[in-house]
């Protein structure tokens, strides 16, 4: 028997293709616009993707597992409600707040992790319930009205201040991407490198051998989702922070930009593939694809309808890639 | 009588496999023909030909008069070629009338569908063939043997001539047995030539007229039901081919039980089994298909859940509430269905042998200390003479053999001193066959106690040191090993519980 050299895996080619389109887009937007090709322009991409980057890497986790979770967006304001509450309620230092959301965060992933594993709810089913149970009690807690965050000097700092921008003047880039760098890092490290990560690609590529492995997948699953509600918690902080106050209202339509960037960056919707490099680039291509449009002074509209194209032709590549 | 099918010379070559050769078959109006054979003879490949399932590689099919070639299932049925497949494959959703008449409703001026006509039709249907249901009943929440004359009547209605049936008394109870063959004998009446796949030897002796053997994909000769007796039929399926290697039973007197198992119950299909295995020993457990074999060790293994019955482990109970407790107690199942049960198929070696054993490999906040996971998995590769390009290879790409040894050294890796192994071979060629049961040998002579579900009778007889043959989910006896396959085969096709004779 021979041993054939290891063909590139699926997933290896698939990030190449997403970062090879997200090159290309800076190239022919750097080329027809000089306002794109600047500095500042780079940051605000950076910026703008600081959000719906760890919410999308949130997302890919219980991807990974094949399945999907589609209360991101408005478990993301529950944490930031959860924030204002914390910090302007009670007056608590920040980084209670902040542990506090992260907390709130991976209690939502549990609740919906037990629907799943011990009702046996369909994870849409269950995220898409959870969806609506967090918009609603962000309203209710909040009597519709934003919480401010003027009471918790600072706390901006989180994601707008620069720490880069102390040591080198010349290139201030947010707090916020820095987290969404750190995230990324250590959500990619627990994936490849610990039993819980092991495990999360595990279910998603055959849960049934993983049961029959003698895994105990219904606790580990529950674990997985808690770990990606814990992420939102960290999207919740950051955008609460952006936006000085907690939005109740805000949310919805999150999880689909974030399922989105997943999907272009090259994870499977069926499971058991999917890298968060992948998902970062995904985000990004979107980020840039709407910067770089608005610049070019395209209307909003016509930038929506070209994410939407962006999509499915990502997802064709990937089923001319399988076919061959 | 007239011949409605004349099949001559058949040939059909799948990879790796000459699946039929030279094989004939006829069906003549009005009778019932049965088609046995052990599992893997070739009887459902050769039906498939014939329905249009699968084009064959030479030969010829003569049907009704005129040389035919059949591109797919509904040019066999077009012409007048039904079959009823084991797995029933009605909608649940629609009724009774829409299944039967899926793809050809009746429409209306406007191209609408026309319900009332449907339903005529159904019922018009029904009434030939004395069936007493509803058209507009939906199917959801039907017995199985409602759902069989449904899938009868739907294969009748293409004016069928020739209907196969593949094992349908498979999940009928007597009472409903008996009304299918009331309905076999109207058909029969009627000049339809019917098909009849079956294990069971009382039922064919029953209800058929011939009887054609097949083994290993070779015609073996027709006889007349009626007149031949069953021993002689066995003999025909199992053949006389012992020149597989004579198993030594080591002297196990003084072992060890491992493994004890009293009174397991579980619905129908596991039925108060009770078993023992000793260390060192191979128990293999034989019976046709659905016999329950599967299901028995999917119970032990805590895969389903049992309604009765105790696990002794050396000699202490335990309790097995899931998968988790049957790994922890040092039992391992080898799943025969490798790419669904056994193995994650998109992550590679390494990742897969060490599936099992994640808590040996890590340490307290979970990290996955690799190194020494590389190097357990790649022991385990040169150990079992796993052929793969390097550890990190993905599992998917693997040959059969292999992957079945991905499997084996995972339960290895974990420890486990019961292994259940369950169709060990399926899909794997003859060379990495030979090397598996070298394997298994190897382990009971390590120790280890050793199930070995399979349905190929040689493999069982060329393995087991005892032998558990089942029947319709009853243990109907324990052998010794090294007896005759005709033994084997009349515990396998009895229906009603004799003592255990061992």
């Amino acid at each position: 028997m021979s041993l054939t050299k290891l063909k590139p895996s699926g997933s290896t080619l698939q990030k190449a293709l997403a970062f090879g389109s997200l090159i290309a887009l800076v190239l022919i937007f750097s080329f027809l616009s000089e306002n794109f090709r600047t500095l500042s322009n780079m940051i605000n991409i950076l910026q703008a993707t600081s959000v719906i980057g760890v919410l999308a890497v949130s997302a890919t986790i219980v991807i990974i597992t094949g399945g999907i979770d589609l209360s991101v967006g408005t478990a993301m304001t529950f944490t930031a409600v959860t924030a204002g509450m914390l910090l302007t309620w009670l007056g608590l230092p920040i980084p209670l707040g902040v542990i506090g959301a992260i907390l709130m965060g991976a209690l939502t992933g549990l609740a919906s992790g037990f629907f799943i594993t011990k009702m046996r709810i369909p994870p849409f089913i269950a995220t898409l319930g959870m969806m609506l149970v967090l918009k609603g009690l962000s309203l209710i807690f909040t009597g519709t009205k934003p919480i401010y965050f003027n009471d918790s000097p600072g706390f901006t700092e989180i994601a707008s201040g620069s720490l880069v921008g102390l040591l080198v003047p010349a290139f201030p880039l947010p707090n916020g991407v820095l987290i969404l760098f750190a995230v990324a890092a250590i959500v990619g490290w627990i994936l490849n490198r610990t039993a819980l990560g092991r495990y999360t690609y595990a279910v998603g590529s055959n849960e049934e051998a993983t049961r029959l492995s003698g895994v105990n997948i219904d606790a580990w699953k529950m674990g997985i989702y808690a770990l990606a509600g814990a992420v939102t918690g960290v999207a919740g902080i950051l955008i609460a922070s952006r936006l000085n106050s907690a939005q109740p209202a805000l949310g919805q339509g999150y999880e689909l930009e974030a399922i989105a960037a997943v999907v272009i960056g090259g994870t499977s919707l069926t499971g058991g593939r999917g890298t968060i490099l992948g998902t970062i680039i995904g985000a990004l291509i979107m980020s840039v694809l709407t910067n770089g449009l608005r610049i070019l002074s395209v209307a909003p509209e016509w930038q929506i309808v070209a994410t939407g194209f962006i999509i499915i032709g990502a997802v064709y590549a990937d089923m001319l890639r399988k076919k061959t | 009588m007239t011949k409605l099918v004349e099949m001559a010379g058949i040939e059909k070559h799948f990879p790796g496999v000459h699946a039929l050769k030279n094989v004939s078959f006829d069906i003549e109006a009005g009778e019932v023909h049965a088609l046995m054979g052990e599992n893997g003879a070739g009887k459902s490949t050769l039906m498939k030909i014939l329905s249009g399932v699968y084009t064959k590689d030479a030969g010829s099919v003569r049907a009704f008069g005129e040389e035919v070639t059949f591109d797919g299932p509904r040019a066999a049925q077009d012409a007048g070629i039904g079959i009823i497949h084991q797995e029933l494959s009605l909608m649940n959703d629609l009724t009774v009338a829409q299944n039967i008449f899926i793809g050809r409703e009746p429409r209306g001026r406007f191209g609408t569908l026309n319900e009332t006509k449907l339903n005529a039709n159904a019922a018009e249907l029904f009434a030939q063939l004395n069936i007493d249901i509803l058209p507009t009943d939906r199917i959801e929440g039907m017995s199985v043997a409602k759902q069989q004359m449904i899938e009868i009547a739907k294969a009748l209605s293409y004016r069928s001539r020739v209907l196969i049936m593949d094992e349908p008394t498979a999940a009928l109870t007597n009472t409903e047995i008996r009304e299918l063959f009331a309905m076999i004998e109207k058909l029969k009446s009627d000049g339809v030539g019917i098909v009849y796949i079956s294990h069971r030897m009382d039922e064919i002796k029953q209800i058929s007229d011939r009887i054609t053997v097949m083994r290993d994909g070779e015609y073996v000769d027709t006889v007349p039901a009626e007149q031949t007796p069953i021993n002689r039929i066995i003999t025909m399926m199992v053949g006389r081919e012992l020149e597989d290697a004579e198993v030594k039973i080591p002297d196990l007197a003084d072992a060890e039980i491992a493994l004890e198992v009293r009174g397991l119950t579980r619905g129908r299909m596991v039925q108060d089994v009770s078993f023992s295995v000793k260390k060192g020993e191979i128990l293999g457990f034989a019976g046709l298909m659905g016999a329950g074999r599967t299901e028995v060790a999917r119970a032990i293994f805590g895969a389903d859940t049992p309604e009765a019955g105790e696990v002794i482990v050396h000699g202490r109970p335990v309790k097995i509430r899931n998968t988790r407790d049957a790994v922890l107690a040092g039992i391992g199942y080898l799943s025969e269905d490798r790419k669904h049960h056994g193995l994650a198929l998109s992550m590679d070696v390494r990742a897969n042998v060490g599936l099992a054993s994640m808590d040996q490999v890590t340490n307290v906040i979970g990290r996955i200390d690799e190194t020494k996971l590389a190097k357990t998995a790649v022991d385990y590769i040169d150990k079992l003479g796993i052929r793969t390009p390097s550890d990190q290879q993905e599992v998917g790409l693997l040959s059969g053999g292999n992957q079945q040894k991905v499997v084996i050294a995972k339960w290895l890796m974990r420890d486990c001193d019961i292994l259940i192994f369950d169709e060990p071979t399926r899909g794997i060629d003859v060379g990495a066959k030979a090397e598996i049961y070298r394997l298994m040998n190897q382990l009971a002579d390590e120790g280890k106690a050793i199930i070995v579900i399979s349905s190929e009778l040689p493999e069982v007889l060329r393995l087991s040191h005892r032998i558990a043959v089942m029947c319709e989910g009853q243990l109907t006896g324990i052998l010794p090993g090294g007896v005759e396959q005709e033994a084997v085969m009349a515990l396998a096709t009895q229906r009603e519980t004799t003592e255990d004779a061992a």
